[in-house]
């Protein structure tokens, strides 16, 4: 597993690919997409993420319990962003808890 | 578990060669790859580390005797309670069991020479050492007062104590349980020894390595945060400072993103010595080995999803603490599994009532009542009546204390002999475990009673009507005290003068014992190969000695 060997060229590749990535990320921010600005940046920073695991960290190449790992820890990370999305996102809706009128807002987003 | 026996018996400890007396010289301790001699490096480190917390632990309890405060100036109490928290949390409690009879167990359990990595596991070592020179530098110029959670923005912007110093020395240690970690999980995977399946593991094993998970998962986050502290303390760049630009919730969200699993650091090891000592102290198998096994596996992942129940006071969103007060719920079901599947081992078992079995037995009835007072504190009502107050402080000492120090003194009583080679005055021992029982339950009982009726942590005075209580609790502080030192007194003297121990003086199963005591470097001359299943005690020929 570990002892896959990468040809040169696969590395050179994948650097250039990053840093025409990193120009785009620079070209987008002149560029304004309103709501999009966030998710372009995030999208392709995710993609030079996935090229850097992939390939310079041979995940490509290991195991399944590796890749496991990856995993979980990616999931991880997405636990720890969701729930903290959950007070930040809901902070302002109700400043003092009314009994079950504090779920009216919640209730109002899907009746 | 292999019931091939060895013929050490007869040989005297002294002339046959183990990992002991294998090589001498600072030097081949400072450099050893042996896990058992770095388990021995991080018990000598971690018992200075122990003491130390405990002294600053000692001198809170002499000034809470008065309700002026008997002893030293607020600030100074401020620095105290916070230095106590940091190195008990940090320095010893987290490292405490998987660090010492972790890294001397887990290859002899599961049949292997050594970790997988021997070279970074004396690394880890180092970085502990490391860190906890920075976080002890810390204390010496001058202390730190803003608690062990450093919550911002005081820690931040306002307090002008050592900060940056401790939080480096937390951080730093941080690797090192990363390290550990990674290799237990490598070595629990890939170097069990033949026949050894997951399912014939001893539970201990599974636990520590639902632990290693939460060290490898956890502790990047921990690091991360007392670093964005870092940046923004050092230079000012607004993360958590409201007056910056910061959200001061988003630190207690990454703080306790670690801080709530890492407190199933602290117990999950706890609770595999328990089922160790639980069956062989009754001589019965585990009682739902898989419902053991996974639950351990339940409580790490579950300890992930209710890290904001420390929160609901703080400024969290009502929305997030409906649904982190329904998850804490659902973490209590594991573990509570695991309290009924060893009181259900216990049924119609040959109990003995050894040394270390007494600290099981402590463990179960105080770890209950930690547990189920974690329950009133995940509900959103009671916990506005209670947050912030001594049931807290009392809360997390009867786990933290009654459970994991228990079972951390449990399993240094029942390993000891494997160890050391030496056995222990037994009557001393069961003297300790009960003044520590004792000791523990008047300094910390009081304190639920303390928390109910309004008295809140961390203040240096407190109205005269508390005073009866407080005695209370600093004198079962000072007797807990006395209770620690005494095993500290024998386990040292018995390493000299404690008669020899055979092999298995207890009548145990598993593969570390079936080496002599103590082990060779090599620990097994050949690799075991596994044939029954764990705790097979009913089919039991082994004898004690
Ligand atoms: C099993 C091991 C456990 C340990 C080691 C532990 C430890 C702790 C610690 C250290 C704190 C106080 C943190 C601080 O504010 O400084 C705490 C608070 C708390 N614990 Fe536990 N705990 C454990 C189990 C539980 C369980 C099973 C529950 C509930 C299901 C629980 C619920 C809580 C809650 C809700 C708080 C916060 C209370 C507040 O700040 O108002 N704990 N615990
Ligand atoms: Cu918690």
């Amino acid at each position: 597993m570990s002892e896959h060997i990468v040809p040169v060229k696969t590395y050179i590749g994948i650097f250039v690919a990053l840093l025409c990535l990193t120009a785009l990320t620079t070209g987008v921010a002149y560029v304004d997409l309103g709501a999009f600005n966030t998710v372009a940046a995030l999208a392709i920073a995710v993609a030079k993420m996935l090229l850097v695991v992939l390939f310079f960290m041979h995940v490509k190449y290991s195991g399944g319990l590796t890749k496991v790992f990856i995993l979980a820890g990616v999931l991880f990370f997405a636990i720890l962003v969701t729930l903290t999305l959950a007070d930040e996102l809901t902070r302002h809706w109700s400043p003092t808890p009314t009994g079950w009128g504090t779920l009216a807002p919640l209730l109002s987003r899907f009746f | 578990m292999s019931t091939a026996t060895i013929d050490v018996h007869e040989v005297p400890t002294g002339s046959r060669v183990n990992y002991l007396n294998a090589q001498y010289g600072v030097k081949s301790w400072l450099l050893t790859t042996d896990h058992k001699r770095i388990a021995l490096l991080y018990l000598a480190s971690i018992t200075l580390m122990f003491f130390v917390g405990g002294f600053f632990a000692v001198l809170m309890r002499l000034h809470l005797i008065e309700p002026q405060g008997a002893l030293v100036q607020p600030e100074t109490y401020n620095k105290l309670f916070t230095m106590h928290g940091v190195i008990m949390v940090f320095f010893f409690l987290v490292p405490s069991i998987p660090a010492t009879l972790g890294n001397f167990l887990v290859p002899m359990m599961i049949g292997a020479r050594d970790l997988a990595f021997p070279k970074l596991n004396l690394l880890s070592w180092y970085i502990y050492v490391i860190g906890a020179i920075f976080t002890l530098y810390a204390v010496i110029s001058g202390g730190v007062d803003t608690g062990w959670t450093f919550y911002t923005p005081y820690s931040s912007s306002f307090s002008h104590t050592s900060v940056v110093p401790t939080a480096l020395g937390v951080f730093i240690t941080g690797f090192s349980s990363i390290l550990t970690g990674l290799n237990f999980v490598v070595t629990i995977h890939k170097m069990r020894a033949p026949g050894l399946t997951w399912f014939r593991l001893p539970l201990f094993i599974w636990a520590i390595y639902a632990t290693s998970i939460i060290f490898i998962l956890g502790t990047p986050v921990i690091a991360i945060t007392l670093f964005l502290l870092f940046l923004e303390r050092v230079l000012h760049i607004g993360i958590f400072d409201p007056a910056i630009g910061g959200d001061p919730i988003l630190f207690q969200h990454l703080f306790w993103f670690y801080s709530h699993p890492a407190v199933y650091i602290m117990i999950l090891p706890g609770m595999g010595v328990m089922s160790e000592l639980i069956t062989c102290f009754s001589r019965k198998r585990i009682f739902g080995y898989s419902f053991v096994a996974f639950s351990s596996l339940a409580i790490a992942i579950i300890s992930f999803l209710v890290w904001g129940h420390h929160m609901f006071v703080t400024g969290q969103s009502i929305y997030a603490g409906l649904i982190f007060s329904v998850l804490s719920f659902m973490v209590a079901i594991p573990s509570a599994v695991k309290v009924f599947n060893w009181t259900a081992t216990l049924y119609k078992g040959s109990i003995s009532y050894d040394a270390p079995m007494l600290y099981a037995l402590g463990f179960i009835g105080l770890f209950t009542m930690g547990g189920l007072t974690g329950l009133f504190l995940a509900s959103l009502a009671t916990d506005v009546h209670l947050n912030g107050t001594y049931f807290i402080v009392a809360h997390f000492h009867y786990i933290m204390v009654g459970g994991a120090v228990m079972a951390y003194l449990g399993g240094i009583h029942f390993w000891w002999p494997k160890i050391t080679g030496r056995l222990y005055p037994d009557g001393w021992a069961r003297f300790a475990a009960l003044v520590i029982f004792v000791g523990f339950n008047l300094t910390f009982f009081p304190q639920f009673m303390l928390g109910y009726l309004g008295m809140p942590r961390r203040y240096a005075v407190y109205p005269s009507e508390f005073q009866v209580l407080n005695v209370m609790s600093s004198a079962g502080a000072s007797i807990l005290g006395i209770g620690y030192l005494i095993p500290l007194i024998y386990l040292i003297w018995s390493m000299r003068y404690g008669p020899t121990a055979g092999p298995n003086p207890w009548g145990a199963k598993g593969l570390e014992w079936t080496t002599p005591s103590p082990p060779p470097t090599e620990n097994f001359e050949e690799i075991p190969v596994v044939t029954e299943e764990a705790y097979d005690y009913a089919h039991s020929t082994v004898i004690r000695g």
